[in-house]
């Protein structure tokens, strides 16, 4: 590995910030800590992560204040540590750009996983054209030949199943919030409306899923969004 | 009695106490009854069809309670309606499905229909009628559709009786019916309903025949549909009145009507009750049952007495209030209590006697009727060969000049008969005579009489007897001493008769005392609240002594509020007083108050009052003040009618502090189960919480002790598996516990949104898929399942709680089965398993707080995961049960109601 990834983690709880320090440094990232949001907002202008891992329960400001400010400038991805029963909150600081979410507690498999698909985005985002082509499991979706296969057989979708599909594709491994959904593929003037979505998700799994009641794809996080897996795990 | 103020535009009072009224009525459920003649006239149905026509119009409406008897048609009205399961009771081994008030209560809806009014719950329900169900659903604020039959209502069962020859045992008292905000009389002429007899549709096969012989005669249905016509009739009646009071209609305004009848030992007499019961309700008037108990009737035997007894007990059941006096003549004693309780009309029963001993002696009614005045006096037949009550003697109750007059010729007949004995007899027998006389118009006329008796008779006997005759001289001087013994026995002997009269005339009165007091307190005991112990004080008080009263209360402080701040007014006539309490009047009221005595007239503080106010002592303190007016101040100085009013107002005092007791018994209740439930909690919590934390510790130190590196890769491996698995129970307990403090804390804030519930089984399934593993998770779901309306989140809990309790529950590799099922109404989710079920009895209780199935200690958590499912359930408006599955294992099933704005 070439350089070690810069991760800024702004977090006031001391065990917390050991726990990561040791998990993040025996993974070869390069962990740097804040204990509140101010001293973050300062470290990530001084340092320019590569990426942000961000508490949202501070002593100072609110986390939700961070990512608006931090987002001004700053375009990496942030991720987020919230407490349970904050839906809420994980909605807002997804739609106000935070990456994706960490509910605590969470084991360090989660995170690092967590962290391999931010820093997959990146990659992307920095450089080549998407992948064409994308294989999940059976799955293989080809974006610019617009086809979807499950198991080598055709599956046939409407345009906008399709449309739901490819934009799950381009964020997969990431959850993706109702609004940000139903913005990107019907959007801005139907973000109220998420029963389009629902309706449309269970098509796609129907057509996608083998068992579409036990989803293994298509996920949903409750209360959040929906998450496309970036490979199938084999529990 | 002085007529009522007549009043042209509506008495600001009268028309406060309405405003009052539909307050109360506003917080009360509203009932609605479905009225009928006879079963199968089709009440149940117009209620299902009133029923669709609510919910059509987005009224949430419940079916809580219907009867079918099998009728196809009335079922078919059922289908998309929400139905409340019936409440299952055991008793002695069958089990009885019965109307589940409970489950009611708790679903809350705005309406819900309950079949049957007059129905008996049977063994184990919580209320042994319907009824009673009913009123506590009103009571709860929730409306309710009913039916009932005419031949249920309490004061129309014997009139029914007598038309069929059925005895209805099932009865519903007036009051329920006239308490009803809307009847609508469900009618059908009797041929068409003698045809849907015949056809089947309301009795099954079996049953038709036996019906068509004996109660649904052609006869008696014409009869039974022209009393429910007519009860209908008469609550039209009074719905119009209670326009016309609000509009003004109404010019003369009768005074508040009120009915007595007597009461006697026959068996007519509780004909004579019901239809007081009837004719007061007619009238809305207020009415009373007397019996008077004469010295003859005091020898009528046992049975005789306890019929007495049952007559005023069913009189007072339908409402009157009941008195039991004592005097020499019924007619006299009921008149008495008439005028004293401004009786409007009387009613008696008549007797079946032949013409001439009524020629001899005059009946009860004819005494009723000559001393009535301005009372009306109602005659009702008695049954051949009833006898009303036994005739009273009747002493004429003749104004004073006339008992003088027959005590006059008493004395004239006493001569009369000495003339004739004159000659033959010593002298000294003819006085005896005279005294004879003169005892007999003491006893039965009273001391002024018998003295004037005494002095005619010594007169006449000088006069006549004494020679020389015809002169008042007297020869012989010893017949002076004849005159002074005679006159003084005279007036010894009607001072004692008199004496004996006053004494009798005593225990009347104290005997009305009790029994005015014995009314106070019944009326007392029935309230709860201090503002109308107050009121019923002041009608008390009222009824014995015309003028104003009122009770004050005091504030936080100690001071007394002027009464126009709250129940400030006595009922008496009619008519609704205020009463004014001038500044320097609540400072008497609140020296009475502070110091505990009486002020005001006619006592020895502040007598220049023109009240006077009494304190309302209760045992530990001084509860308010009675303030009363009397229009005659020489009222109070009637030493009885002051005893009177202070037992009236100690009486008072007392249920007063009841009252305020029991709230206060009532808040350190609360105190006390909360004190518990927190110690229950907290030990809980610490055995939960010590058993993981021993394990950590544990775990964790013999990790750090330096001999463990003596142990090998795989022990350490071993030993943080443990930490690991503990650390996250113990995640699992806290989660727990903060949802439940979040849910229970206050109102449940739902986020709604449209939710797939098959998502949320999905999303459950992966976040257990570890847990679950080895086992075969069934689903059943319809195929194009509606979105439900629901907080995804919380709903998602309930069903990973349920789902994680299946598979804590129940040995590994066991089947969990989860259904769905769409109905019209809601949508119902069950989680089913394959283990060992839950203990017996316990269906219910597993979602008590700190419930745990198993006495286990292993797997067990705090005993909270359906405690949050039932909240979290309930604040969607839905339901959640759990029960044994037949074939072994449980099932847990919960309830979300559907919305009406349906999703696509």
């Amino acid at each position: 590995m070439a350089a070690h990834t810069k991760v800024l983690v702004i977090e006031d709880d001391p065990q917390i910030q050991r726990f990561l320090a040791a998990a993040l440094e025996s993974h070869n990232y390069a962990p740097e800590f804040a204990g509140d949001g101010n001293e973050g907002l300062r470290l990530a202008t001084l340092h320019q992560p590569d990426i942000v891992i961000l508490d949202l329960g501070l002593p100072d400001i609110s986390g939700l204040d961070v990512i608006v400010r931090l987002r001004k400038w700053y375009t990496r991805p942030i991720l987020v540590l919230s407490a349970r029963s904050q839906e809420a909150d994980k909605v807002g600081a997804l739609d106000l750009g935070a990456d994706d979410y960490l509910t605590k507690p969470f084991g360090v498999p989660e995170l690092l996983a967590r962290l391999r698909v931010a820093e997959r985005h990146v990659a992307l985002r920095g450089g080549a054209d998407e992948q064409a082509q994308v294989q999940i499991g059976k799955l293989t979706i080809d974006l610019a030949a617009r086809r979807v296969q499950l198991d080598g057989a055709d599956v046939h979708l409407t345009p906008l199943e399709f449309k739901l599909l490819s934009t799950l594709v381009r964020h997969r491994g990431k959850v993706i919030t109702h609004r940000q959904l139903l913005r990107e593929v019907w959007g801005a003037a139907h973000v109220e409306s998420p029963q389009y979505l629902r309706i449309y998700m269970r098509a796609l799994r129907e057509k996608i899923e083998p068992v579409p009641a036990q989803p293994r794809y298509l996920l949903t996080e409750v209360g959040v969004g929906y998450r496309l897996v970036e490979a199938l795990d084999d529990r | 009695m002085p007529p009522a103020d007549p009043a042209q535009r509506p008495d600001p009072d009268a028309l406060l106490a309405r405003v009052q009224r539909d307050e109360a009525r506003a917080q009360r459920g509203r009932l609605k009854i479905f009225f009928g003649a006879a079963p199968g006239v089709g009440k149940s149905y117009a209620m299902l069809e009133a029923a669709r026509a609510q919910k059509a119009a987005g009224t949430d409406i419940v079916i809580g309670y219907v009867e079918l008897h099998g009728r196809a048609e009335t079922e078919a009205l059922l289908e998309g309606l929400e139905i409340l399961p019936p409440q299952r009771l055991e008793h002695r081994g069958i089990v009885l499905s019965e109307f589940d008030l409970d489950a009611a209560l708790k679903r809350h809806p705005a309406v819900i229909v309950v079949d049957e009014l007059a129905h008996s719950n049977h063994p184990g329900a919580r209320h042994t009628k319907r009824w009673v169900d009913i009123e506590e659903l009103l009571g709860a604020g929730v409306d309710v559709y009913t039916t009932v039959n005419v031949q249920h209502i309490e004061s129309l069962n014997d009139v029914v009786a007598q038309i069929t020859g059925v005895q209805v045992r099932e009865t519903v008292p007036d009051k329920v019916f006239e308490a009803a905000d809307e009847v609508e009389l469900v009618d059908l002429p009797p041929d068409d309903l003698l045809q849907r007899l015949k056809e089947g549709k309301v009795y099954v096969e079996d049953k038709i025949r036996h019906a068509l012989n004996s109660f649904f005669r052609k006869g008696n249905l014409i009869a039974l549909r022209q009393l429910a016509l007519r009860a209908t009739a008469d609550r039209v009646d009074s719905s119009m009145r209670e326009y016309r009071e609000q509009h003004a209609i109404e010019n003369t305004w009768p005074a508040g009507e009120r009915v007595l009848v007597c009461v006697g030992p026959d068996a007519l007499s509780e004909r004579l009750v019901r239809s007081a019961r009837r004719l007061a309700s007619a009238l809305h008037a207020q009415w009373f049952a007397v019996y008077v108990e004469t010295p003859q009737l005091v020898r009528l035997p046992k049975a005789a007495r306890d019929r007495v007894l049952q007559t005023l007990k069913l009189a007072g059941t339908l409402g009157a209030e009941t008195a039991n006096l004592s005097g020499e003549s019924v007619a006299r004693e009921v008149l008495t209590f008439a005028r004293q309780r401004n009786v409007s009309k009387i009613i008696a029963g008549k007797p079946s006697r032949s013409r001439w001993r009524d020629r001899l002696k005059p009946s009860l009614v004819d005494d009723i009727v000559r001393g009535s005045g301005d009372i009306d006096v109602y005659v009702i037949t008695g049954e051949p060969g009833a006898e009303t009550v036994a005739p009273p003697r009747t002493p004429s109750r003749s104004s004073d000049w006339r008992a003088y007059a027959k005590g006059a010729s008493v004395v004239v007949v006493a001569t009369l008969l000495c003339e004739l004995l004159f000659g033959h007899v010593e002298l000294t027998n003819l006085v005896m005579v005279y005294l004879l006389g003169t005892v007999f118009v003491a006893t039965r006329f009273g001391r002024g009489p018998s003295v004037l008796a005494a002095v005619l008779s010594v007169a006449l006997f000088d006069f006549l007897f004494v020679p020389p005759l015809y002169t008042f001289a007297v020869a012989d001087a010893q017949y002076l001493i004849t005159f002074a013994v005679m006159l003084v026995t005279a007036l010894v002997i009607s001072n004692l008769a008199a004496l004996g009269k006053r004494q009798a005339s005593v225990a009347r009165q104290r005997e009305r005392r009790t029994g005015e007091l014995y009314g106070l307190s019944r009326e007392l005991a029935q309230s709860r609240d201090l503002q109308e112990l107050g009121a019923i004080l002041c009608r008390h008080v009222l009824a014995g002594i015309d003028g104003e009263a009122a009770v004050l209360l005091p504030d936080d402080a100690g001071l007394l509020l002027d009464p126009t701040h709250f129940c400030a007014r006595g009922v008496e006539r009619g008519n609704l007083m205020r009463f004014p309490v001038p500044g320097n009047d609540l400072g008497i009221a609140q020296w009475a108050y502070d110091h505990r005595g009486k002020a005001g007239r006619g006592t020895d503080t502040l007598s220049s009052a023109d009240a006077i106010y009494l304190p309302l002592n209760a045992l530990q303190r001084c509860i308010g003040v009675l303030g009363l007016r009397p229009k005659d101040l020489r009222q109070l100085e009637i030493p009885e009618q002051m005893h009177l009013l202070e037992s009236f107002v100690t009486q008072a005092a007392v249920a007063m502090e009841r009252v305020q007791l029991a709230a206060a018994a009532q808040i350190a209740d609360t105190q006390i189960a909360s004190e518990k439930m927190r110690n229950v909690l907290l030990s809980s919590i610490s055995h939960d919480f010590r058993t993981p934390l021993a394990s950590i510790i544990g775990n964790a130190s013999t990790l750090l002790d330096d001999a463990s590196s003596t142990l090998g890769e795989e022990r350490r491996r071993g030993l943080l598996v443990a930490l690991l698995s503990e650390a996250q129970r113990l995640h699992r307990l806290v989660g727990n516990l903060l949802d439940l403090t979040r849910l229970t804390s206050g109102p449940v804030q739902l986020n709604k949104d449209w939710v797939a519930l098959d998502e949320l089984i999905g999303s459950v399934l992966n976040r257990l898929r570890d847990a679950l593993a080895g086992r075969e998770v069934s689903i059943d779901l319809p195929a194009n399942l509606p979105l439900v309306r629901c907080d995804e989140v919380l709903v998602e809990q309930v069903l990973f709680n349920l789902v994680e309790n299946a598979q804590k529950h129940t040995p590994a590799g066991t089947a969990i089965h989860i259904a769905v099922k769409a109905w019209p109404a809601l949508f119902e989710v069950s989680v089913s398993d394959r283990g060992r079920g839950l203990p017996a009895g316990d269906e219910q209780r597993v979602f008590e707080k700190f419930h745990r199935g198993h006495a286990e200690a292993a797997q067990s958590g705090f005993g909270l995961g359906l405690t949050i499912c039932r909240t979290i359930i309930e604040a969607h408006g839905g339901m959640i049960s759990a029960r044994n599955l037949s074939d072994g294992g449980a099932e847990f099933r919960f309830s979300l109601p559907r919305q009406r704005d349906e999703a696509p």
